[in-house]
C-alpha cells in the first residue's frame, strides 16, 4: 500500500489492513472486481463474440459461451452490405469539423469574456449559460426548421456538414470550460504582452493557447465523442444515405439485415470511441470532474 | 481533491514584469471603442451560432405553437395547437410513461451510482481499472449499445442473455420487450447501464474533497458505518447531490433513443411510448410541426417547474 498517507475515507486504514478488516477488504474487493468486470465488459464480450456465431448457433439455448465455429463472415456482411467505411468516414468527417469549428469559435469567444471583457460581455455570458437549462428536446422542432431555411439568407442546410458544425459551436459548456481556464491565466502575462505592443490576436495566439493545451484537448475529445454518439439530430439534418452518420446508418439497416449483422456493426461504430477513451481516459475523467466540481 | 486547472509556467517568461502591473491606463474614448470592437470581434462567431441555432429557435418554438402551417401558409390560431395535442389519447400515456421512466431511474440510476462511488472510494487497489471500467459504456455509441440489448439481453426466447441466466437460476424467463409491465423496467436498466458512468465519476471527485477528521470524529463518537454515511459522506456531498439529481431529471424527461430501438418506438401496448417519442412522431411523421412544438412548449414549462422546486429546495438549505 503505498499511498497510505493519503486522505483518510469512511473507514480507516488500520482497519482495514489488520485482522478481520483485511479478510474483509480483500473479499470485497475481489467480488467487486469480478462483479464489475462480469457487468460492464460481460456484455461487450458477448457483442463481440455474439456476432462471430452462426445464425443457428446464436437461437439455440442455452446459448454458447464461446462460439464454437467463428463466423468472421458477419462483420465482412456488416462492412459491404451496411457500407460502413462510407459511414465511418462522414462520421469521422463531421467530427474533425465539429472540433475544428468549436475550438476556433468557442476558444476566442472565451478569450473575449475571460480576457478582453468588452461592454456587454457578462449580459452575453449569462444568455449563454441559460441555454444549458433548456433540455434539448425542445429545441429539437424549431432548430430543424431553422436549419431547413436559414433566416434572412434563405439557405437550406439539409445534407450539408455545416448542420452539424454550426449548432455545435452554441455550447455553453465549453466556452464556460474554457472561459474558466483563461481566467486562472495571471493578467501579468497579458499585461507583458501588451507593453510588447502584441495584438489580441497574437496574445491569444502565442501566450494563452501554449498554456490552455489541456483544456483544448478535453473540448476536442468531447467534441468528438459528441458527434460519434448523437443520434436524433444527425438522423433529422443528414436525411441521405450518403451522408448518414454510422450510428443512424446502422438503425437505417436494422429492419431488413439479420440481427447478428447489426451487432456486427455495431460493434464496430463502437471501436473508434472505445479507442479514444482508451488513450485519453485520464484527460475525458478530469475534463468531466472539472466542470462540475467547484461550481 | 478537485482538479485544479492551474497553467503551468510559461516556457518564454519575455521580459520581468513592467512596474505597471495591470493594463496600461490610456483610457482616452477611441481606445476604449477600438477595445471594445476587438472583443466582440472575438466573440462575433459564437455569438452568431447561438442567435441563429439556439436564441431564436427558442423564441420561435413558443411562436411556432400558437400559429399552424398549411400549404405554405401561416396564421395565427392561438391555443388550438395545444388543446389538439392534449386531446391525443397518447399524450396522457406519454407523460405517464416518461414519469414512470424518471421516477425509476432515480430510484435505480440515482442511488446505485452514489454507492457505488462510496464503495470504490474505500478501495486502495485497481482503483483505476474499476473506473474504467464503469466508464466505459459511456463512450459506446448509444445505438450500438441498445442494438447489443435489444437482439442478445431482451431476447424473449431462452436463447436471450437474461433469460439463459434467469433459467440457469431457476426463475421464471420474462418477455422482456414484448410485455407491457417489463419494458419500462428493461428500458430503466439499459439506460442505466449506459450512463451511469458520468456520475460515479463525479461523485467519487466530490467525496475526495470529505475531509478526513469529520470521519475521524464520528468514529470516535462511536458512529458504526452507515451512520458515518447518513452523517458525513451525504450532508458533505449534498450540493453535488442535488445538482445531480436535477440534472437526471432533465435528462430522464427527454427519453427517446430506448423507446425508438428497444421498443420500435411505442412499444406493446403503448408502455414505451414517451413524450420525446410523441414530439418525433408529431414533427416528423403527421407532418405537425406545430403540434410538436407546443409539446415541445409544454415540456419546457414541466421541466421549469422542476428548476423552481430545486431551487426552492437548495436555497432553503443554506
Amino acid at each position: 500500500m503505498a499511498q497510505d498517507s493519503g486522505t483518510r475515507t469512511l473507514i480507516s486504514h488500520a482497519q482495514l489492513s489488520r485482522g478481520r478488516g483485511r479478510v474483509i477488504y480483500w473479499t470485497l474487493l475481489i467480488v467487486v472486481v469480478a462483479g464489475f468486470t462480469l457487468v460492464f465488459l460481460g456484455p461487450l464480450y458477448w457483442m463481440v463474440t455474439g456476432a462471430l456465431k452462426s445464425g443457428q448457433e446464436i437461437a439455440q439455448t442455452p446459448p454458447s459461451l464461446f462460439p464454437k465455429d467463428p463466423q468472421p463472415q458477419n462483420y465482412i456482411d456488416a462492412w459491404n452490405n451496411l457500407a460502413l467505411a462510407k459511414l465511418l468516414f462522414n462520421t469521422f468527417y463531421y467530427a474533425i469539423g465539429a472540433v475544428l469549428f468549436q475550438l476556433v469559435f468557442d476558444t476566442a469567444a472565451a478569450y473575449s469574456l475571460s480576457k478582453l471583457r468588452p461592454i456587454f460581455g457578462n449580459a452575453i455570458l449569462a444568455l449563454m449559460l441559460g441555454t444549458l437549462m433548456i433540455p434539448a428536446m425542445v429545441l429539437i422542432v424549431p432548430q430543424y426548421v431553422t436549419v431547413i431555411d436559414l433566416p434572412i439568407v434563405h439557405i437550406n442546410l439539409l445534407d450539408s456538414p455545416f448542420a452539424i458544425w454550426l449548432p455545435l459551436v452554441a455550447n455553453a459548456f465549453n466556452i464556460f470550460l474554457l472561459k474558466r481556464f483563461f481566467d486562472s491565466i495571471p493578467e501579468e502575462l497579458m499585461a507583458a504582452a501588451l507593453m510588447d505592443g502584441a495584438t489580441s490576436l497574437r496574445t491569444l495566439w502565442s501566450i494563452i493557447l501554449p498554456l490552455s493545451r489541456p483544456i483544448l484537448g478535453v473540448v476536442s475529445i468531447f467534441a468528438v465523442t459528441a458527434v460519434w454518439k448523437d443520434f436524433l439530430w444527425p438522423k433529422l439534418v443528414m436525411p441521405s444515405p450518403e451522408t448518414r452518420t454510422v450510428s443512424v446508418g446502422i438503425y437505417a439497416f436494422a429492419g431488413g439485415t439479420p440481427m447478428n449483422v447489426v451487432i456486427a456493426a455495431s460493434v464496430i461504430a463502437a471501436i473508434p470511441t472505445v479507442i479514444i477513451f482508451l488513450i485519453f481516459q485520464r484527460n475525458i475523467m478530469s475534463g468531466l470532474t472539472t466542470g462540475s466540481i467547484k461550481g | 481533491m478537485t482538479i485544479t486547472t492551474v497553467p503551468e509556467t510559461p516556457r518564454k517568461p519575455g521580459r520581468p514584469p513592467s512596474p505597471y502591473s495591470a493594463r496600461p491606463q490610456r483610457t482616452s474614448l477611441g481606445r476604449k471603442v477600438r477595445d471594445n470592437l476587438t472583443g466582440h470581434a472575438f466573440l462575433i462567431g459564437a455569438v452568431l451560432c447561438f442567435v441563429v441555432f439556439s436564441w431564436y429557435p427558442m423564441i420561435r418554438g413558443i411562436v411556432m405553437s400558437f400559429q399552424r402551417t398549411r400549404r405554405g401558409e401561416t396564421t395565427w390560431v392561438g391555443w388550438d395547437n395545444y388543446s389538439r395535442i392534449i386531446a391525443d389519447p397518447s399524450f396522457w400515456t406519454a407523460w405517464q410513461n416518461t414519469f414512470y421512466f424518471t421516477v425509476l431511474a432515480l430510484a435505480l440510476g440515482y442511488v446505485v451510482p452514489f454507492f457505488v462511488a462510496v464503495l470504490l472510494n474505500e478501495f486502495r487497489h485497481a482503483k483505476g481499472y474499476l473506473r474504467i471500467l464503469v466508464y466505459l459504456p459511456v463512450m459506446l455509441p448509444p445505438a450500438s449499445a441498445l442494438f447489443l440489448f435489444k437482439f442478445y439481453a431482451y431476447d424473449p426466447s431462452e436463447a436471450g442473455l437474461f433469460n439463459a441466466i434467469l433459467k440457469a437460476l431457476h426463475l421464471p424467463t420474462s418477455q422482456w420487450m414484448q410485455s407491457p409491465e417489463m419494458t419500462m423496467p428493461a428500458m430503466v436498466v439499459a439506460s442505466t447501464w449506459m450512463n451511469m458512468g458520468g456520475a460515479v465519476l463525479i461523485y467519487l471527485a466530490s467525496l475526495q474533497n470529505i475531509p478526513g477528521e469529520l470521519y475521524e470524529a464520528a468514529e470516535l463518537d462511536g458512529a458504526g458505518i452507515w451512520r458515518r454515511i447518513v452523517h458525513v459522506t451525504i450532508p458533505q456531498t449534498r450540493l453535488i447531490l442535488a445538482l445531480m439529481a436535477m440534472l437526471q431529471i432533465v435528462a430522464t424527461m427527454q427519453l427517446f433513443i430506448e423507446p425508438l430501438i428497444l421498443a420500435n418506438g411505442a412499444g406493446a401496448e403503448d408502455s414505451a411510448t414517451s413524450v420525446a417519442y410523441l414530439i418525433y412522431q408529431h414533427g416528423f411523421f403527421q407532418n405537425d410541426l406545430n403540434g410538436a412544438a407546443a409539446l415541445g412548449v409544454i415540456m419546457l414549462v414541466v421541466l421549469a417547474g422542476f428548476s423552481a422546486v430545486y431551487v426552492r429546495l437548495t436555497a432553503k438549505q443554506d
